[in-house]
């Protein structure tokens, strides 16, 4: 199972500065540092699987990731609730509060 | 009655984006909730909101610090996220007018949703980006602010099963990239790295190396 934060409030703030200044950076690269350009090559292809990519691997370390080890438990089946229900078109909320309530009940029977 | 010369004008893309209001709002009282849970701290989750302005990516940065992860972890997740913004605003930089501060700021407004809106008419147009933009700017900031209020209140976050409800978010914004055959195969890769990875990396790392998926999009 996962602990509470263990990040101290002074890491958290260089991770809000640091991701904050970078998407400054991203978004403002077009109409203001580079103009409208083509990008290099495959460039599109890669920037494409991003999303899926991170998306998915943060979806496995919040499911089976434990200090250092893969850990099944209460998690997989709230997880699995939910991935049923967003297959089933249940809005993005809903399934998380699936996910919640399945994991924390289990949590409280055993 | 509208001609098609009339001119755009900010309310056009303010009007255009309201329909969507509903998502950002959720997701800004969502990442409000979360955050304030997980312990980053109400006022760390509103500055970013007003700051950041791109869902995942903030998501992704609090569930690193949740799970213990490093604080270059979560930087370099958020970041990765983030970069397809680079490739959006450079299809978009002849929309923007003035001078460089103004564009500057005003860059700052694109977001998934602004920068489809405004593309939707076949060429980009500024008053729908800016527009849209600035209305879900306003709703993601308030919300979160909101959802850090509503998050002070719930009880222990593992207890509750904040960390499944974080793997369902996450499913969820990938299931709509999830319907191309190579982000399909990027993503199977990216799970298989992930799960090798966690028991021998330290927390974060697993995800940042994961990143290596998406060279697949090299393969011709």
């Amino acid at each position: 199972m996962i602990v509470a934060l263990s990040s101290s409030p002074t890491e958290v703030w260089v991770v809000v500065a640091a991701v904050a200044l970078g998407t400054f950076v991203f978004k403002a690269a077009g109409p203001v540092f580079l103009g409208r350009r083509e990008l290099p090559g495959r460039t599109d292809a890669v920037v494409a699987l991003i999303a899926p990519v991170m998306l998915t691997a943060l979806v496995v370390v919040q499911t089976f990731g434990g200090h250092e080890e893969i850990v099944v438990d209460a998690r997989v089946p709230g997880v699995a609730a939910a991935a049923v229900a967003l297959w089933r078109g249940v809005p993005i909320v809903a399934a998380m509060a699936i996910a919640a309530l399945v994991t924390g009940l289990l949590r409280l029977a055993f | 009655m509208d001609s098609e010369r009339r001119e755009l004008r900010l309310r056009d893309g303010v009007r255009v984006a309201l329909p969507l209001a509903p998502g950002p709002v959720l997701f800004g009282l969502t990442f409000g909730v979360l955050a304030e849970a997980s312990g980053m701290g109400g006022t760390a989750a509103v500055v970013m909101s007003a700051t950041v302005f791109a869902g995942s990516a903030q998501f992704a940065a609090a569930s690193v610090l949740q799970d213990g992860g490093t604080a270059a972890a979560a930087i370099v997740s958020a970041l990765l996220l983030n970069a397809r913004y680079a490739g959006m605003s450079v299809a978009v930089a002849s929309i923007f007018p003035g001078g460089r501060a103004r564009r500057l700021v005003e860059s700052q407004l694109i977001v998934d949703e602004s920068w489809a809106l405004s593309g939707r008419s076949g060429r980009f147009q500024w008053p729908i980006l800016v527009g849209a933009g600035a209305l879900l700017y306003a709703l993601w900031v308030a919300s979160t602010l909101v959802g850090t209020i509503a998050g002070g209140l719930l009880g222990d976050p593992n207890e509750l099963g904040l960390d499944a409800a974080f793997a369902a978010l996450f499913l969820g914004l990938a299931l709509p990239y999830l319907k191309q055959r190579r982000a399909v195969q990027a993503a199977a890769l990216a799970a298989v790295v992930t799960l090798v990875l966690i028991p021998v990396a330290p927390a974060g790392a697993p995800l940042v190396m994961a990143a290596i998926a998406c060279l697949l999009g090299l393969r011709r």
